[in-house]
């Protein structure tokens, strides 16, 4: 009710004011406000400063241009329109005399004036991206059908024409008096912008005389044709770019595919492969007719990152996910198509091996890699040796099992990735055929020409995707950039960068320019409110990693004087200083979060705020957000409460400063007696969160050491986690839990929850047929059956609970964001925490959903408005469904980079150490190094040799040489050597054998 | 929908953010009426006819006798939308438009030099293409003069609106049908005072403010139109009668 309340009053307050009380009451009856209003959506714009207007102009000549509609509901109406021709536009060069000067862009010593038809516009971006093309006008004509044909080139162009470092020019040929044309009798709509076109580059011609070449660039040989006709100088893109001399230039020339005759002959050599490999795509018309009586269904294409030959179409008519196997069947769509699916027969359902065979050529080996997280970084084990009969009878063919029949939208992208090592081309300097290879393995390669294969073999490169033909094994495309060597460490992190969409560039100045003048201090203003406790007389302090600068967090714990504590939680206070709407405030809720990486930190808020303003160092005045608990000895909750408050923090110490001060017993101060006290009551809180059936993960994070100078890491290891970390994390969990039911209780359909969904049966699986490979029987009816019996997993090998742990830890999905509105209360459930509710409050300087999360807590408490998002529900999910985005590529860009820096330290460091097995393969197995976390194949057979010496027992998860007597099991240890091998020049990686 | 162009600044059909669109006027277009004009702003052309003043015919409508009574009817042809939509006489809108008219008129007409009669003015619109409201009370304006109504001023109209962050001047069909706040402005243009402010939607103060003073400037180039039409008029019928 209280929500209901709330809403309306904010429902009512950005109104303007009434009309009728601005009228002028000049007359004896003012008009009255109007009877009825159409309810439109409100519009809230702010202006920019720029203000007074022209005087009134009266546009000139008029057109009238007309054509007929077809209107929503099937009627063919006659729409008459007006079109204003005027005299008035300028043409942009620098050397005209007779435009407007403020529009000049195009260069005074320009070579030529490169006038661009619609297709090169729409096929040869990258190039015209090159800072090489110059003095480009851009005509309207051009410009409208780029947009009409693909939105993300016209953001690119439109990008390029707004650049003041580039000279591109927007010249508006469809209102010029002298450059309009009028369709003519029988013209097609294409001829006729055709033409527009060559008027606009005539006038162009006839408009600057001597002072400068203009140039029409087409790939249309009719258009060309016409042009020289017509005495105009006309080129094609390839023709052009060869008389600017940069044999690289070339390298982005998008060659014309298909239909040309010289494309043909260098597809492939081989006459024998010159055969249809896939089927053509259905027409659109085919398409929608078939997804209207259900033949065909449509849906985004997401390709399993870890076998590429396997996708899936989430299916809204089917409700359930359809999988396409293999390059035949996903028939030349990407990752995030919108394609249509064809379900096959369902006899066909069960058919995994066919699709294996046809494409052998693409080497499916697995890599060296950090051990998961979750399920969601781990390998899916279709691929597996024989996944085991009756549980893939049981659980796969109930599935339906699909092939792609036609592609409703395109997501082709450019890619990171390197070229697949070739010899150079006999003559050399002449134009190579080289494959490209995406570093994202959910792209296929991806066939390149260049003139520059030295250049760039051993280089990553940046390569765009231009068409795929039926009888092409791969996509065609385009060099578009090169970022650096293979292998140097700052090429690849920022291929990391780009892979994971993260955004590097620095904050613009719009979002400089809302940060408090610096340097910040508490103001009085801050003392008068009275929202605000001034909580500066307590002692807090914090606790983080070492070297921690943006602190988010601090705590206090006072004995009060009947014997409980008073425990706060201090929060950075980041929303009294990103206000809602404010470009600081979009820029981090697109950023989401900060990314971590070895020894590189990417802001999500610009610096000043997350290192000092909002940071909770010690010995300054912070402004704060505090969750206020008395507990009992016994860790109880008498009561909670919220404000806003000033801090001034005694102490920032490390994780292992805090552990040292608790384990000195000589010590008694003050600060040492509050880190003893939160300690004993977060053991109490740990204890009661286990019992309450809270999963006790692990995970091998591994920590480097970084040398200051070279960046290079010395040594590498396990992070170690302390009591200290662990009494920190219990409190941020509990403010967390706090903070989630305050806000869900005054906004039950707009609050933003994290919730983790309780694993399935089917993801269990691998967990348990290792468990039981061992005779270790698990539990896993509830998080609590599994708690106990993950607990119970004892053995004599004491590392054997851990491990057991760790292959738990990669069976589960990840924890997401989402709104309240859109799920209903059982979904809420944080399986991993055991807690019904569970939001993140504690982290705002890092993490957006926090930022959100303080928003509503304010709210609740009557502190501050709620921002009007929060009014839309789909936008919430949207800010949701980003933050769930970011978070996932924020962790996956951190794996990374960890993965990076482990190969750049064993490249000096070859090593024998030990390892454990954790999954049999048909030719080998997987084996976890605890002590680097890592893990990776050890193969038993050579590559290619598919001599059944060894004998895979699924059932007991083990492996046996018969003759030589030699086996090996899940979870036995081994020892190994592990070093860095080139097996293709260029092309490092971690190699694992066995001792 | 990029309503001005973000990178040449023209809207749709060409014109600039504070451009208004190509005015006609023509007084006398109608040979029964005591007065009556026809009107195009663009693609919207309206024409109006005005009777009067002559003597109240139903005496219970007449509040004040000491003042003339300003009847208004406002109706749209079925031909003047692009989907020739049979529209019942009296609808919602037209009612409010009516009023509309009638409200902004009698603020100008110096009603009480003609007590006991009345004056009727009817305004038909013959195309639409946005801002047929404003032209209504510009034609009507025309008409009344051409009857030789006695008027305090000229009242002319004209809207103005604000899409993709700017303000646009007089919208056309396309432009008011984008959705974004529409301010009608109505104003005695020599007394500089405003007669009649409408608009849907919502817009924060000071952008409204930018957004009404544009619609101003509007009425006040129609104004000096109108003006120009009403002297050349006057100077037909003085080269006419020698
Ligand atoms: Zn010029």
């Amino acid at each position: 009710m209280k929500n209901q309340f709330r809403t309306d009053r904010l429902e009512s307050k950005p109104k303007p004011r009434s009309s009728s009380t601005l009228l002028n009451p000049c007359s004896s009856s003012p008009p009255p406000p109007p009877p009825f209003c159409r309810r439109r959506r409100s519009a809230l714009f702010t202006l920019p400063a720029a203000a007074r207007l022209r005087a009134v102009d009266l546009a000139n000549m008029l057109q009238s241009k007309s054509f007929v509609k077809k209107t929503k509901q099937g009627r063919v109406v006659k729409v008459v329109r007006e079109h204003y021709l005027r005299d008035d536009i300028p043409c942009g060069a620098a050397s005209c005399s007779s435009c407007d000067t403020a529009a000049r862009r195009l260069g005074v010593d320009a070579a030529a004036i490169l006038v661009v038809d619609t297709n090169v516009v729409l096929h040869q971006i990258d190039l015209l991206e090159n800072p090489a093309i110059e003095d480009v006008v851009v005509l309207s004509v051009v410009l409208d059908e780029v947009k009409n044909k693909n939105l993300s080139v016209y953001n690119r162009i439109k990008t390029l024409c707004t650049n003041t470092a580039r000279r591109f020019f927007v010249f508006t040929n469809e209102h010029h008096r002298d450059t309009y044309v009028k369709e003519m009798v029988g013209e097609s709509p294409n001829d006729r912008n055709d033409r527009a076109i060559r008027v606009a580059a005539r006038w162009y011609q006839s408009h600057l005389g001597e002072s400068a070449k203009v140039m029409l660039i087409t790939n249309d040989r009719d258009n060309k044709r016409k042009a020289t006709e017509e005495g105009l100088n006309a080129e094609t893109v390839e023709s052009y770019v060869r008389s600017l001399a940069q044999p690289g230039l070339l390298d982005l020339v998008v060659v014309p595919s298909s239909g040309d005759v010289t494309m043909e002959d260098v597809e492939d050599l081989r006459p024998s492969k010159r055969k249809v490999i896939y089927s053509e795509h259905k027409p659109m018309s085919e398409i929608t007719s078939g997804l209207r009586c259900g033949i065909f269904h449509q849906g985004k294409l997401r390709v399993n990152r870890y076998n590429p030959f396997e996708a899936y179409v989430g299916s809204e008519s089917i409700g359930d996910e359809i999988i396409i196997r293999g390059r035949s069947n996903m028939n030349r769509a990407f990752d995030g198509d919108i394609v249509a699916v064809e379900l096959l027969p369902q006899d066909q359902w069960n058919e995994s091996k066919s699709f294996i065979a046809d494409d052998d050529e693409d080497d499916n080996e697995e890599d060296v890699h950090l051990v998961p997280n979750s399920a969601d970084d781990a390998p899916r084990n279709t691929n597996s040796t024989q996944s085991t009969v009756e549980s893939s009878a049981a659980s796969v063919s109930s599935r339906p099992v699909g092939r792609i029949v036609g592609i409703i939208k395109r997501n082709w992208n450019s890619y990171c990735g390197s070229l697949e090592p070739m010899p150079m081309p006999a003559g050399s300097g002449g134009v190579a055929h080289a494959l490209f290879v995406s570093k994202d393995r959910r792209i296929p390669k991806i066939r390149i020409q260049t003139r520059q294969l030295g250049n760039l073999l051993n280089k990553r490169i940046v390569v765009a995707v231009d068409s795929w033909d039926v009888l092409s094994r791969y996509p065609s495309g385009h060099y578009v950039r090169t970022i650096g060597d293979i292998g140097d460490k700052e090429t690849e992190t920022e291929v990391v960068l780009i892979e994971n969409d993260i955004n590097t560039r620095p904050f613009s100045t719009q979002v400089l320019a809302c940060l408090p003048p610096l340097p910040w201090s508490l103001s009085p203003d801050d003392l008068a409110n009275p929202n605000r406790q001034d909580l500066r007389h307590v002692r807090v302090f914090s606790v983080d990693p070492p070297g921690c600068r943006d602190i988010d967090d601090a705590l206090h714990c006072t004995p009060l004087p009947n014997g409980n504590f008073e425990v706060g939680v201090h929060i950075a206070d980041v929303t009294n200083f990103v206000l809602p709407g404010t470009p600081l405030d979009e820029e981090a809720s697109q950023r989401a979060t900060s990314v971590y990486l070895v020894g590189q930190r990417i802001d999500m808020l610009p610096k000043p705020l997350t290192e000092d303003v909002c940071s909770l160092r010690a010995d300054v005045e912070r402004l704060a957000f505090s969750v206020i608990w008395e507990m009992t000895p016994d860790a109880d909750i008498i009561s909670s409460r919220y404000t806003k408050s000033v801090i001034k923090s005694c102490a920032a110490m490390s994780y292992v400063e805090a552990q040292a001060r608790m384990d000195d017993s000589r010590l008694v101060d003050p600060l040492t007696v509050d880190l003893r006290n939160l300690n004993s009551l977060a053991k109490i809180m740990r204890n009661r969160r286990c019992e309450r059936g809270a999963l006790t993960l692990a995970s091998a994070e591994v920590k480097f050491e970084i040398d200051s100078e070279t960046h290079d890491p010395l040594d590498i290891g396990i992070y170690q986690i302390r009591e200290a970390n662990q009494m920190i994390e219990e409190f941020m969990l509990a403010a967390n839990v706090s903070v989630a039911e305050k806000i869900l209780k005054h906004y039950p359909l707009c609050s933003l929850l994290r919730r983790h969904p309780s694993p399935t049966k089917e993801m269990l699986e691998p967990l348990l047929r290792t468990a039981s490979s061992v005779g270790l029987n698990l539990d896993v009816s509830s998080s609590k059956a599994l708690a106990d019996s993950l607990d119970n997993a004892k053995r004599d090998d004491p590392y054997f609970n851990k491990l057991i742990r760790i292959l738990a830890t990669r069976c589960m999905t990840q924890a997401v964001y989402f709104c309240s509105g859109d799920l209903s209360l059982s979904e809420y459930y944080h399986y991993g925490l055991a807690s019904a509710l569970y939001t993140h409050f504690t982290s705002p300087i890092r993490r957006y959903a926090d930022v959100v999360v303080h928003r509503l807590l304010a709210a609740a408490l009557d502190i501050a408005k709620l921002p009007p998002v929060f009014q839309d529900g789909p936008q919430l999910t949207g800010i949701a469904d980003n933050l769930n985005y970011r978070h996932r590529n924020a962790q996956m860009a951190s794996r990374a980079s960890v993965e990076l820096h482990t190969l750049i330290y064993f490249r000096t460091r070859p090593v024998d150490t030990e390892a454990r097995i954790v999954k049999i393969k048909a030719n080998g197995f997987i084996v976890f190094v605890p002590k680097f976390g890592i893990e990776g194949p050890i193969y038993l057979t050579a590559k290619g040799d598919k001599g059944a010496d060894w004998v895979v027992d699924e059932v007991h998860q083990k492996v046996t040489k018969p003759g030589a007597n030699i086996s090996y099991a899940v979870l036995q240890s081994v020892m190994i050597h592990m070093e860095v091998v080139e097996p293709q020049p260029h092309r490092p990686k971690l190699q694992l054998t066995l001792l | 929908m990029e309503y001005v162009n973000p990178l040449t600044g023209f809207r749709v059909d060409g014109r600039r953010p504070n451009e208004m669109r190509q005015l006609k006027g023509e007084v006398g277009v109608v040979s029964r009426a005591d007065g009556s004009a026809l009107f195009e702003m663009g693609n919207t052309r309206v024409i109006a006819a005005v009777y009067g003043p002559r003597e109240v015919q139903n005496r219970s409508q007449q509040v004040n006798s000491k003042e003339a009574l300003v009847r208004c009817e406002y109706r749209m042809a079925e031909f003047s939308t692009g989907d020739r939509r049979r529209k019942p006489k009296g609808d919602r809108r037209s009612t409010e438009i009516s009023l509309v008219i009638r409200q902004t008129m009698e603020a100008s007409i110096l009603t009480h030099l003609m007590p006991h009669s009345q004056i009727d003015i009817f305004v038909q619109v013959l195309q639409a293409d946005g801002g047929t409201r404003s032209a209504c009370i510009n034609a009507a304006t025309l008409a009344l003069a051409d009857a030789g109504i006695p008027m305090r001023d000229i009242v002319t109209s004209c809207s103005a609106g604000y899409l993709c962050s700017s303000p646009l001047l007089d919208l056309n069909y396309i432009e008011d049908s984008a959705g974004g706040p529409d301010v009608t402005v109505g104003i005695l243009a020599k007394m500089d005072k405003v007669t009649l402010l409408q608009m849907d939607a919502k817009l924060p103060m000071d952008t409204f403010e930018t957004v009404m003073e544009l619609a101003i400037e509007g009425c006040k180039a129609i104004a000096t139109y109108i003006r120009e039409i009403l002297l050349e008029n006057t100077k037909q019928l003085e080269y006419r009668r020698g």
